[in-house]
């Protein structure tokens, strides 16, 4: 059929597989400070909302580097895990009492990550 | 709290925002010197006459001065420096990878201090870097964190990158490190520099002339590599030509 009612099937329709795809969405935060935002264009703060779930710091990390990174991703990773001396926390927690790279993240959860490299 | 500062804009110019602000949160006195009035050069002017190397040097040395000149014009009965651990870690394999065995045996002291000089202190030698960081990110402080734009490739990077790489593996190497550095002894037949006091300037030396008045002879004499190399050398080329040398002392 067309015209109006047909369109606004499609629409209801669309709006159901919208939700569907929202919910199987992950959203999380991840933040940069200490210098490491420079890498990033100089912005701070990232919401950002991954596919399905099942997502471990282990393969959030190079997602980073992939999508948000702007420069010199050797600043941030070294092999599989951040560079060292850029300090992890979730959830204000250091991330060695959670798991380091094992950790599997949570909807809602906050990433950051604390350059301590600087100076001369 | 004394500040010192290198450069004429740019670079410096959030880190000093920081400092006055610091100075309003804590209620402290505040002395801010400029390499440009204590010597007449900044670092921008520095780095274009000798380029991006050995330019640490420079300002390593005039930083200490500064920070003992202003200590001294504030009345101070100490000087309290931030180096933490992985600072002091750092330094020891320095002088280790380049054989500086004079600076190794004082590198690692918490206290220092002759006749004459305002003692320092580095309340920070045992914490790392990572409890600092951390506790500054707890506690809200406000500080400000950025790379030294005159020297990206400086020695000292390497020395950080290893000492990174040991904490990843056992972050108790960091203070091993600086246990050796306190432990190493030095054989009595190696020859170690005397302390004397400079012919010029009346600073604290190791030769006749401090090193911050053979820089700024160099630099003045548009012959900066004066103050890079070997003693012996440096002695030659001064012999040869008249004395009519800066000082930094003039300034005060």
């Amino acid at each position: 059929s067309s015209g109006i009612n047909a369109e606004y099937g499609e629409f209801q329709t669309f709006q159901h597989y919208f939700i569907q795809i929202n919910l199987s969405r992950m959203d999380i935060v991840i933040e940069l400070s200490g210098g490491a935002e420079l890498l990033f264009d100089g912005k701070k703060r990232h919401e950002v909302s991954l596919p399905e779930e099942g997502w471990t710091l282990a393969k959030l990390l190079p997602w980073i580097r992939d999508n948000l990174l702007q420069e010199r991703p050797e600043l941030f990773m070294q092999g599989k895990t951040v560079r060292p001396g850029i300090l992890v926390l979730v959830n204000d927690a250091d991330w060695e009492l959670v798991g380091e790279l094992d950790y599997t993240l949570q909807r809602g959860d906050s990433v950051l990550f604390i350059s301590t490299l600087h100076g001369g | 709290a004394v500040v010192s500062t290198q450069s004429t804009g740019g670079y410096r110019d959030d880190s000093l925002e920081t400092v006055k602000r610091n100075q309003l949160q804590y209620s402290l006195p505040l002395k801010i010197l400029s390499y440009q009035e204590l010597y007449g050069w900044t670092m921008d002017a520095i780095v274009k006459e000798i380029g991006m190397k050995n330019n640490c040097t420079f300002c390593g040395v005039f930083r200490r001065q500064a920070l003992d000149r202003g200590a001294a014009l504030l009345k101070c009965d100490k000087i309290v420096t931030g180096h933490n651990a992985d600072d002091i870690a750092e330094t020891v394999i320095m002088n280790i990878l380049r054989g500086d065995i004079a600076r190794l045996g004082r590198c690692t002291a918490i206290s220092t201090g002759s006749e004459g000089m305002i003692s320092r202190c580095k309340p920070f030698k045992y914490t790392y870097e990572k409890e600092i960081v951390m506790y500054a990110h707890f506690k809200k402080l406000d500080y400000f964190t950025t790379e030294c734009i005159y020297s990206p490739n400086a020695y000292r990077g390497n020395a950080r990158t290893f000492i990174k790489d040991l904490e990843q593996i056992r972050p108790r190497a960091i203070l091993d490190v600086i246990k050796s550095g306190e432990d190493m002894s030095i054989k009595d037949d190696v020859k170690m520099p005397t302390q004397m006091t400079c012919t010029r300037c009346g600073y604290i030396s190791s030769s006749e002339l401090c090193k911050a008045c053979i820089m700024l002879d160099g630099l003045n004499r548009g012959k900066p590599q004066l103050s890079i190399g070997k003693a012996n050398k440096r002695k030659q080329i001064l012999k040869a030509t008249a004395d009519t040398g800066s000082t930094a002392a003039e300034m005060f």
